[in-house]
């Protein structure tokens, strides 16, 4: 177990490594010079207004309960699908029942009109 | 094997890959990009970046252009005259004025193909020398410059980013805007652990060629050079006994063999997106804000479809493994040929360039209406990072299409023995004693690098296609692009599912 995930190990901290150098580089190399009209948010030259966290869209929310929703409908299916073929038909007739429930989920999103974004 | 080889192994191949992505693939993409974004708009692309050379040089190369030029015209002259005299003395033999041996045949054919490759060197030098030249034409003190094509232009971008002022926002989250970049380069290297990159390499049998699980060696099949594919195929079973079975020192090129594949790419890449949301929201402005939830919502959208676009291969190759999975295309048929995966592989392919967030999706950092999105207010080599992220990605992405509808490192007439030609035919030169056959036999590490190389040439290929799909498209508006994960991707990724699991099903 731990030789075969030992490569991944490396590979984390070889990327870390990568990653954090990059950081560093551009830290340490880079001009300092501070003005305070540098300093301010970037809005193509206007003075920005109000706080910058801005409330947004609810669809943004209601997209990201989706996909938790469907993100763990794809998890099933990883390991049924390379089951596949052991468990024949059986195995297809109860995925399809879960997939169906899960098609009408998504229906029933789409008909109450999670998934518009025009209005 | 012993832990020290392991990891000795496992770091080599890990530097490959590192070395192969952001040393080859990011330079050819950025170099690419700008070049064809030059070319639509009618400027001469990435030239800029270039390498000063002083008069006395260019002085010199302006005195060797006679010399270069005779070069090139003798070169290709006289191997006309080569090719001329020898039809002359060939035709000749044929109507029997005069005897013509085969040992003075394959001196001349050598003398030409010696003269041409020679002739297309010069050429190449003359080329060189007189854009040189050409270059220090408009400087008032006569120095030029080398451009090599605007090759330079990565390394110029790479360096001037790093030179760059490194810009933090003071009213933002600092700890968050440092944390954003980094979180997008990890994860993007790291799912390149799953990915194979070439078939099983055998250390201890690199010069033996490689059949059926055994290493012959080359004295073995010294006989069996211009043997045609069945005589080649007999001839390799009488003599398996006498070879040595491979396996004692096998080296999958991988950098880790998972049993759980697939599900660790994607739990690994499915986390970039932490990168671009804690970057628009630490950025304190209203952009990078509104940048970072598009892209939060898109990508997480979009990995969904991806997710589900691939599990027909899954049901279909029987594994979740990569490699195996390319084992099965090779011993079949690649995926793309297989309908349900055809129409799989065109659902991965929108879904993919969608999650890495490239036009015609490229919502987030739309500069018409975001500025830069997430991105605004980076700078330096912390911008650069998060495209590296996204080049990388967009390497793997098209790495994983390669194996799992590309059939990976395979290609056609290509086994572990060398190359062997459909049909059976031996081929004689004419005139000389040369022999080519049907089956060409290959040393193991030939092998191995020509599937390394075949993988890595799908691998720019895609990455090309990808570009071009880059400069030719509009953007899309951000609710058409929600509609088309969740109402076209998705609901069709499902029934795709179903389909091939009741293909499968009724054919076994």
């Amino acid at each position: 177990m731990f030789a075969i995930y030992l490569p991944v190990l490396l590979l984390i901290i070889v990327a870390t490594l990568v990653a954090v150098g990059m950081f560093t580089g551009t830290s340490v190399a880079g001009p300092k010079n501070p003005t305070p009209e540098k300093m301010l948010p970037y809005e193509s030259g206007s003075n920005t207004t109000g706080a910058s966290h801005l409330r947004q869209s609810v669809k943004f929310y209601l997209t990201a309960i989706l996909f938790v929703v469907f993100d763990i409908e794809a998890v099933f299916l990883y390991p049924w699908s390379s089951l596949f073929r052991d468990l024949g038909w059986f195995g297809f007739v109860e995925m399809l029942a879960f997939l169906v429930i899960l098609g009408t989920t998504l229906l029933y999103a789409w008909k109450k009109g999670a998934l518009e974004w025009e209005t | 094997m012993e832990m020290s080889t392991l990891i000795l192994a496992a770091l080599a191949k890990i530097l490959f890959i590192i070395a192969i992505v952001v040393g080859v693939f990011a330079p050819l993409l950025v170099w690419a990009e700008r070049r064809q974004s030059a070319m639509i708009q009618d400027r001469v692309g990435p030239v800029r970046a270039h390498i000063p050379v002083p008069k006395s040089v260019v002085d010199f190369a302006n005195s060797t252009l006679g010399l270069l030029r005779l070069g090139v015209v003798g070169c290709f002259g006289l191997a006309g005259i080569t090719l001329l005299y020898f039809g002359i003395r060939a035709g000749g033999s044929a109507i029997g004025l005069w005897e013509f041996s085969t040992d003075y045949a394959e001196a001349l054919i050598l003398m030409f193909i010696g003269l041409g490759v020679l002739g297309f060197f010069s050429s190449l030098g003359y080329k060189a020398h007189s854009a040189l030249v050409d270059s220090a034409r408009h400087t008032k003190d006569g120095s030029g410059k080398i451009t090599v094509l605007g090759l330079l232009h990565p390394v110029a971008d790479a360096l001037k980013m790093i030179f760059k002022e490194d810009f933090v926002p003071p009213k933002g989250d600092k700890l968050l805007h440092g944390l954003a970049p980094i979180v997008t380069v990890i994860p993007a290297i790291v799912a390149f652990a799953v990915i194979p990159f070439g078939d099983i390499m055998h250390l201890d049998h690199l010069g033996a060629v490689t059949l059926a699980g055994h290493a012959f060696d080359w004295e073995t099949f010294e006989l069996a050079r211009t043997m045609s594919g069945s005589e080649f195929a007999a001839f390799a079973d009488a003599n398996i006994a006498s070879a040595a079975t491979l396996g004692a020192e096998a080296i999958p090129l991988q950098i880790a063999s998972l049993d759980v594949g697939v599900l660790f790419l994607f739990a690994v890449a499915s986390t970039g997106v932490i990168g671009a949301a804690i970057g628009g929201y630490a950025s304190d402005n209203k952009y990078s804000l509104m940048g970072g939830i598009r892209a939060a919502s898109q990508m997480v959208s979009y990995e969904v479809a991806l997710g589900l676009t691939i599990v027909p291969c899954f049901m279909l190759y029987d594994s979740l493994r990569l490699e195996e999975m390319v084992a099965w295309q090779m011993e079949h048929v690649w995926g793309i040929f297989v309908p349900m995966l055809t129409f799989g592989s065109i659902l991965y392919s929108f879904a993919a360039i969608a999650e890495t967030k490239r036009v015609p999706f490229d919502l987030p950092e739309g500069e018409s209406e975001l500025v830069g999105g997430y991105l605004t207010e980076y700078s330096g080599l912390k911008f650069g990072m998060f495209f590296t992220g996204e080049f990388v990605e967009v390497a793997a992405l098209a790495m994983i299409f390669v194996a799992l509808f590309l059939g990976g490192w395979d290609a056609p007439f290509l086994y572990s023995y060398g190359l062997n030609l459909p049909f059976d035919w031996t081929l004689t030169i004419p005139m000389t004693s040369w022999e080519i056959g049907d089956t060409i036999l290959l040393s193991h590490w030939v092998v191995v690098l020509l599937q390394v190389g075949i993988f890595l040439v799908k691998t720019v290929l895609l990455i090309w296609a990808q570009l071009m799909i880059r400069w030719s498209l509009p953007r899309f508006r951000y609710d058409q692009i929600m509609a088309l994960c969740w109402k076209g991707l998705l609901p069709l990724a499902l029934v795709n599912i179903l389909i091939t699991g009741v293909i499968l099903l009724i054919m076994g």
